[in-house]
Parts: C-alpha cells; structure tokens; sequence
C-alpha cells in the first residue's frame, strides 16, 4: 500500500493570501496537506528561539510554525518568493525563508522550496502555476495529474479572491463559512474603522491580540484591504512620485489613500510589525497623507513584547476621541499632532 | 544651481571631481556628525534604517550652507533604499526645505531618463567632456581606495599608528584638491614612500574580514570608525567592498578590470544563501566563505539596524561558521550605538579569535613533528 505523502504547511506570512490554491494543488495530487494550528505562545517562544532577535514577528511566527511542523510531515512547503508581480518585490526576507530555515533549525522533513518569480514580464497567476508545477514534478511524474490539480487550485483562488471582494473578512473566506453578524453595544450607527496591515498581522489573532474583535467590541465596523478591488488599490498607488515596487507596501499605500479618498471611514488605523523594512518608509507616506488630508491615523507597531492593556487603552482611546469629534464636529487631531495644537 | 549630495566615507572627493569637472557648483557638506544624526533622527521615520536617517541630516545641513538641489541615487529592489529619495523629499518639504531632488535612477528603469536628468544637471556641455569628468573621477576613486588598503595593511604594522594616520589625512586632502590625472597619481607615490619609511614592527597581526551593507562599511561615522579601533587593536583588516570596484561594477557594469580580494567572493554565497536579496545580502555571504577560505582569523559583519538582506544574510550564519569554523561577529548600528559597548565585544571578540588562530598553530606545527 501508498503511503500517502503529508505536506506541511506553516499557518503564516503567505498563507493568508495563498491558501486555498496550495491546498486544492496539493490534496488534488493525492497528498494529505497538514496545516499547523492557529498561533499560540508555544509556536511564538519556538519561533523566537530559532531565529535572529533582529527578524520581524511574523517571520520569527513562521519560524514557529515551521518548528511544529518538522516531526510530523514527510515534506514542509516553504517556496521561495521573489515576485508574485513584474518588476516588483516582496521582501528580502520572503526571498531568504528556506535557507534561513535550513541554517537554523535542525531535523527538518525535505524542504519543497520552489522559486515563485514573476520577472519582468510575468503575471500574479503565471508565477504561481510555475512554481507549483516544479513543486509537483518533485511528488510525482504524473503530468496528467499535475496540470489537473493546477487547474482546480487556481479555480479554488479565484473563489476566495471573489468572496473576499464580496466583502468577507479574510478568515471567514478561507475557511468558506457565511458573514457572520458584527456584534455592535451601541445603538447609534456604528463607527466604520480601516485597518491597513499585512493580512498575515491582521488576521493573526495572537499576534494582532485579537484587534478585528476588540474594534468590534467597541462599536466599530472594521474594514480591511482585502474588501478592495485589485485595481482601485493600483489606481491610488499610482499617484506616488515613483512607481511602488513592494507588492505589498503597494496594497497598504493604495489601500489607505483609498480609504482616505473614499470619506466612508471615520478613522484608519495602521497595524505594523516592529522592524519591518518597507513598511518603515511606506507608514510614513500614509502617516504625512493622513496629516494633510486631515484624517483620525493610529499607528500600531506591534512585537513579541507588546503588552494587551496598552494596546485596549490605545484603541478606546482611538475610538472614543472619533466619536468626540463626530459629536461635536470638532477636529481630531491626525497621528502626530495634540490635541491642542490648533 | 547649488548642488549637493550625501555623504559615504571618501565618496566625496571622487564625486566632487565628478561635478565640479563638469561645471557644477558644488556645496561641500560638513563632515557627517553628531548635530547631523540629530538633524536626521528628529525629522525621519522612526524606524527607518540609519544611513537614511544620516543622509536627511546631510542634506539638512547642507541646506544651511546654501544649497538647493540634491543628486541623489534611486533603484528597483527589495531593499529600501530605491525608495530613500521620494520619501526624503517629502519630508524635506513638509518642513518647507526647499530643495529640488534629482534622483539617477538606475538605466535598466528607463536610460532616457538618465541621460535627460544628465542633461539637464551638465547644461550644453558636450558628452565628451562628460567621459572626460567621468575619467578623473575614476582616476580620484582608484587613488582613494590605494591609499586606504596601504592605511590598513600597515596601521597593526607601524610602530606609530597615529603618525601613519595623518599620512593618510593628508594624502586624502591633496588627492582632493588635485586638479588633473597625474598629480593625484604624485600624491599615491609619494604617500607610499612616505609610509614605507615608517618604523615597523616585527609581530603578525591577526586578520580580520569586513562584510555587510555597503553604507556602513564605507562611512567611519556610521560604524564607529571599526577600521581604525580594529587596526589600534593590532588587526589587519580588509574589507568585502571597495568604492572603486563597487563603482567599476554597478555604474559602469564591470567593463574595466579592478583586482581586489573579494571580487569573485559573490558565488561561494550558495549553498549557503541560493538567491539574490537585495542590498549586499548576497556578497555578505559569499565574502564570509571567501575570508574563511582564505584562512582569516575571523569577520565582522556590519549593518544598519533593521537592514532586512542583512538579516537573512545572519540568519544563515549558523550553517557557514559549522562548515568552516571561523569567529563571526555582527554589529547593528544605529544612532543609539554606544561606543564602549562595541570596544567591548570588538576586544572580546578579538581576544577569542586569537586565541583560536594560537591554537590553530600549535596543532599545526604539532603535526609536523609527528610526521
């Protein structure tokens, strides 16, 4: 008898954008795909003993993941991402994974780390499909099967892609479950909250403590990146000086100057992990945008350390001082400046 | 037009050549200092990395003396960096500096681009004055980097260290100040015979390689002057990047043949580290495995605090140091780095990898009386 092959697959960074395609590939190749659990303190302390104290949370997250993963997979894959869009990065340390991976933590199951770039002139699908055909071609000579799987997991994107622009929040997407009701304490109309960040901060609820149901709880609606269209975050971040060559610094700039540009929010707030690079740069555009427009900005930076009283007390302050000014149609000052000053 | 541009260790000199040959005005900057990191930190990004942080205050303190456009350059990559000049200008004007920003994007981005900011910067001059300024500067680039490799290999060498170091000052000044081609070549031969004639002491220093982001490789500033405390500690250094070569290879895309230590270092990187980067991600890695390979005592790394190619070039440290066995050292430098702490790890440091390379020796010699 097959033993059928089990496949690891850290629940962090990517996952929350690529998901439902590695899973559709890999079960329709006829291995069993093995997600880690959601994150926990036990994951994190793993994740940073492995690593560098200098890398951001979310790698060190991963490397967590990772760590569980290990003795319990006959694979882990960890492709390497260079572009997922032309001419355009992600991060040196999504280009680096494996090999940090295989420095730092021993008694790692064979590594699938395929490269996903899209050059010059590829597109966000194509890179993908390469990557993913290279990585079947390591599990099995069936072309057959490979080009079959390929087909029904780019299908499985496209529906997520689909009902996250329907307006679902990201964990209810990937898992393919119904809206469910936003709890609101108060009877007046709800405050309606942006909340910019990488989906893999977002929707992380240990590392993010939670933040989508803390706003909730506080009376706000909450609306992320993912409820915009691919091309209307594009059209605004193309308005920058120079063409933003991040794919991921591009959707936090185009989202927020989309928020911002809309006027349907009463406040953004920005969640960041402490030491990520680009984001240094691309929350100071957003931040001065935000100063002179005008417009309620909270920057969160989060780490391993951050404590969740400060985070509560930042946040009922964040809403109680939007709805202070929605009362009194007074002027809330912007991220950076008192109260006072004006 | 007043033009400026930031400060990277001696890049100064060869650019000053660059611009004043062409018939710019040109704005010496102060030398980079503590006011300047103050400058720089108060007005930039918090988190951002610190050659950023020290190029605002360049640029702040430039604008005092008068200045008003900056040559900066840009890029497309994973490292922050090609970003720095949009994000700069902002802030400059936020603050209501005003001072126009010409950004050399690099040609694989468009090559008409450059050649109309070119344009625009040199007015009517013909291109071949252009090659010209472009030849003299070189010429200025391959002096600076001869006069700094003599400084190092002789500074744990030299009875007087400090007698040696205002050598090296002077020479830099004359180089600077040098009008055509062969009077910079006088300046190298007489600073080498002057320092051949220095008094020499007869121990072997121990050999330690530099590697990491160019930035804080180049500027003394930013890394605490790590050549000059390596070289008191009776260390001979060397380091992974050379402003010539690095110009040779980036700006005129290795058409000339500059020897250096390291030049081909950049393909021992794998297995290590199998994929581009970004920044000196690449070459951090490979250089390491080159020093190693050629029997160095240990290496430094250095990088701005938060530098991400840095990071996963540390990262994958663990793997290369068991392969070779070498002492591996990293610094992160940012405006909060406090001198007394680096002296210390730096002596530690040192004193471990000497008495490993003493070791190393004994076992060494050992074997040959047994055979």
């Amino acid at each position: 008898m097959i033993r059928i092959k089990k496949i690891g697959i850290p629940r962090a960074l990517l996952y929350y954008y690529y998901y439902p395609l590695w899973y559709e590939f890999f079960t329709r190749l006829g291995c069993e795909v093995v997600l880690s659990p959601e994150t926990n303190k036990a994951i994190l302390d793993q994740g940073i003993k492995s690593t560098l104290s200098e890398v951001c949370l979310p790698v060190k997250v991963y490397f967590g993941h990772v760590a569980y993963l290990a003795g319990r997979v006959d694979y882990l894959f960890v492709p390497r991402i260079t572009r997922v869009e032309a001419k355009e990065y992600i991060c040196p340390k999504f280009m680096g994974i494996p090999d940090m991976l295989k420095a730092r933590i021993n008694k790692l199951p064979p590594l699938i780390d395929t490269t996903v770039d899209a050059g010059k002139e590829g597109n966000p699908v194509q890179c993908w499909v390469d990557c993913l055909r290279d990585a079947g071609n390591s599990l099995t000579t069936d072309r057959k099967l490979i080009e079959d799987a390929l087909e029904a997991a780019l299908e499985a994107q496209q529906f997520f892609w689909k009902r996250l622009n329907s307006g679902l929040m990201l964990p209810d997407a990937i898992k393919g479950i119904a809206i469910p009701e936003i709890p609101v304490n108060s009877a007046n109309k709800p405050l309606r909250i942006g909340l910019i960040g990488h989906p893999y901060n977002v929707y992380d609820p240990f590392i993010s403590m939670n933040l989508i149901k803390k706003l909730q709880q506080l009376g706000a609606v909450v609306v992320t990146p993912e409820s915009l269209q691919a091309d209307e975050i594009e059209k605004e971040a193309a308005s920058l000086p120079k063409r933003m060559f991040w794919t991921l610094g591009k959707r936090m700039v185009g989202s927020a100057f989309r928020f911002f540009s809309s006027q349907k929010l009463d406040g953004v707030i920005y969640l960041t992990s402490f030491g990520c690079g680009p984001e240094a740069l691309v929350e100071e555009l957003v931040a001065r945008t935000a100063k002179h427009q005008n417009i309620p900005l909270m920057m969160l930076t989060i780490d391993e350390h951050t404590g969740e009283a400060g985070i509560n007390t930042r946040l009922e302050a964040f809403t109680e001082m939007i709805v202070w000014r929605l009362k009194y149609a007074n002027h809330i000052p912007p991220y950076g400046e008192s109260v006072h000053c004006r | 037009m007043r033009i400026t541009y930031p400060h990277m260790g001696n890049l100064y000199i060869v650019v000053r050549a660059l611009l004043v040959s062409l018939g710019l005005e040109v704005v010496l900057l102060p030398q980079t200092s503590r006011r300047t990191v103050e400058l720089g930190v108060r007005y930039s990004p918090e988190f951002a990395c610190f050659p950023f942080k020290l190029n605002l205050g360049n640029y702040l303190e430039a604008h005092e003396k008068g200045a008003d456009t900056i040559l900066m350059a840009g890029g497309v990559g994973p490292c922050r960096f090609g970003y720095y000049a949009q994000v700069q200008q902002q802030i400059l004007s936020d603050l209501g500096v005003n001072m126009e920003m010409v950004v050399l994007e690099p040609p694989d981005v468009s090559f008409q681009e450059v050649k109309d900011k070119i344009r625009y910067l040199i007015g009517t001059l013909s291109w071949w004055q252009v090659i010209k300024a472009i030849r003299f500067a070189w010429c200025k680039a391959r002096a600076i980097d001869e006069v700094e490799g003599r400084l190092l290999y002789l500074r744990p060498r030299v009875e007087d260290p400090l007698r040696l170091e205002k050598l090296y000052r002077e020479a830099l000044q004359e180089i600077d100040g040098a009008g055509d081609r062969r009077t910079v070549q006088g300046v190298v031969v007489d600073y080498q015979q002057k320092t051949g004639k220095l008094k020499k002491q007869q121990k072997k220093p121990l050999r330690i390689g530099l590697v990491g982001e160019i930035f804080t490789v180049l500027e003394p500033f930013a890394n605490y002057e790590m050549e000059k405390r390596l070289g008191l500690l009776g260390v001979e250094v060397n380091r992974s990047i050379w402003l010539s070569a690095w110009i040779n290879e980036h700006l005129f895309g290795g058409l000339l043949r500059v020897k250096y230590e390291c030049a081909h270092d950049k393909e021992l990187a794998s297995p290590y580290l199998n994929s581009f980067v970004g920044g000196h991600g690449v070459e951090t890695v490979g250089c390491t495995v080159g020093f190693a390979r050629r029997d160095y005592d240990g290496v430094i790394q250095l990088a701005p605090l938060t530098c991400m190619p840095e990071i996963v070039a540390h990262s994958v440290f663990p793997a290369l140091a068991k392969d070779y066995d070498i002492p591996l050292l990293t610094f992160y430098l940012d405006e909060h780095s406090g001198e007394a702490g680096i002296q210390t790890r730096l002596e530690a440091f040192l004193d471990l990898a000497a008495a490993r390379s003493r070791k190393k020796e004994e076992q060494m010699s050992g074997s040959v009386f047994r055979n």
